[in-house]
């Protein structure tokens, strides 16, 4: 599974389901910077966004991190497990998810980094 | 960046690290902020603050209660020795130039704790109004605080000495510490002034405790929050008169000062939000569609398990059930209402 990731520099990750479908969740970087998550703001169903756009929104007690689709489409599924636990968010990524987006544009995808990309993105990070 | 004498304990400890007032200072330990903040909560517990980064001063000489009442609205010729007050320091036009606790030890010896962002505005303050007979001195101490319902019977052992009849708002100086049954939670707890000298075996004693978890800067963000209590820079400042920041009673009618502040038509309050979310610093409070204020503070309570806050709204909107604070695109239903969010459980005398 983790080989077929792709990473965002705003430190989303997505994978895809059913060849057109992105699952969208933040990475263990991001997670961590957050700390104790308190509220997750999920986008609505049927929303459509575009690459870029901020589609949610991840509270943790300190600060709140607008989330970024990496993909344009349309939501068709949002965790709501969210809502009643935000920590969820840390789970592995089969229940950590946030949101599923149905790409009208699959060729986003290779502007994204792979996993090996996205940990040496890190490094320069520092 | 300054650093506390306990900085390196923090780091080494894993704390996450941010800059408050020109310090480096934790702002969560490995537990993280939530649990951090439900353990200074929890019943026999206690967390231990690392909080030297606030100033402290000493008064000594004839007249202080008379000068105190000149830069507060506050009445100090009654507080007796061993007592510790809150008040604010006024500008000329009676808004807020910072809160304070001021302690008594002696006709002419007072101890004065101040605000890490704001020390050297009081210290210029203090020396433009100071009067020839009195002498002021920073003091070289670090600050600690022990909070929690645990925190008496730790501090006890640890001084070997009884506090049973210290209570709220009083302080008693021990050896070359200064000990006072105060602080910023809300629990009953104790704040530390000691040498520095004296402060990384300090610390390791109360770590030693398996009651006592350190806490960083976000629980005790959150759990002043809970309590109300402002945030200098934040819910009281240079633009808000006690009496607008909802602290009528720091102001004495003994004192003219304090008659002299004119009756507000704003007041800071608690705002509730009524469905999920969380609103910061900054987001709008509406009545209807109109604009009555902003939040001066906000946040997530983990005992209430809700978003809340503190703003300035007008008067006339205190009843209002029409309320909502806006957050991003989204108006959140909310109510306002008095403060604290819930109870103090400070340890006053018995009647």
């Amino acid at each position: 599974m983790t080989q077929q990731l792709k990473f965002s520099k705003d430190h989303e990750w997505i994978y895809l389901e059913n060849d057109d479908t992105a699952v969208l969740g933040i990475t263990e970087y991001a997670q961590h910077a957050l700390g104790d998550l308190v509220y997750v703001e999920l986008p609505k169903m049927g929303a459509s966004y575009k690459k870029g756009a901020h589609c949610a929104v991840v509270e943790s007690v300190k600060t709140a991190a607008e989330v970024y689709t990496p993909v344009t489409g349309d939501v068709v599924a949002v965790n709501e497990n969210l809502s009643a636990d935000p920590e969820v968010l840390k789970q592995p990524i089969e229940s950590g998810w946030i949101c599923k987006i149905k790409m009208t544009n699959k060729d986003e995808i290779s502007s994204l980094m792979n996993e090996a990309e996205y940990k040496d993105y890190l490094k320069t990070l520092g | 960046m300054n650093k506390t004498t306990l900085h390196s304990w923090h780091t080494a400890s894993g704390a996450r690290m941010g800059a408050f007032a020109g310090y480096d200072m934790p702002l969560f330990y490995a537990l993280g902020a939530l649990k951090e903040h439900e353990h200074v909560r929890m019943n026999g517990m206690a967390g231990a603050f690392d909080i030297s980064h606030m100033g402290q001063v000493r008064l000594r000489g004839p007249g202080i209660p008379q000068f105190l009442e000149q830069i507060t609205p506050s009445y100090f010729q009654t507080q007796k020795i061993g007592a510790a007050k809150y008040s604010v320091l006024l500008t000329s036009h009676n808004t807020i130039v910072d809160d304070l606790i001021v302690t008594k030890f002696g006709d002419e010896d007072y101890f004065v704790v101040i605000n890490a962002g704001t020390k050297d505005k009081d210290i210029e303050f203090f020396n433009a109004h100071l009067p020839s007979s009195i002498v002021m001195d920073r003091i070289d101490h670090d600050l600690i605080a022990l909070q929690g319902s645990g925190a008496a019977s730790i501090i006890e052992q640890i001084l070997d000495q009884s506090l049973d009849d210290l209570h709220f708002m009083q302080a008693r100086k021990v050896g070359d510490m200064i000990i006072s049954r105060l602080g910023y939670t809300g629990e009953d707890g104790f704040e530390i002034s000691l040498p520095t000298a004296r402060t990384q075996s300090f610390w390791e004693d109360l770590m030693a405790h398996d009651a006592v978890k350190p806490i960083g800067l976000a629980a005790r963000d959150t759990l002043r929050l809970e309590m109300g209590y402002s945030l200098y820079g934040h819910d009281i400042d240079e633009a808000h008169t006690p009496l607008e920041a909802d602290l009528g009673f720091v102001c004495s009618p003994k004192n003219a000062r304090a008659a002299a502040i004119p009756q507000p038509q704003q007041k800071r309050v608690g705002i509730k939000l009524n469905d999920k979310g969380i609103a910061r610093e900054g987001a709008e409070i509406y009545d209807g569609a109109t604009l009555i204020g902003i939040l001066s503070s906000g946040g997530y309570s983990p005992v209430l398990k809700m978003g809340i806050g503190m703003g300035y709204v007008p008067l006339t909107t205190l009843a209002s059930s029409d309320i909502s604070i806006k957050v991003r695109d989204n108006f959140i239903p909310a109510s306002i209402v008095p403060l604290p969010f819930i109870p103090a459980r400070v340890r006053r005398p018995l009647k």
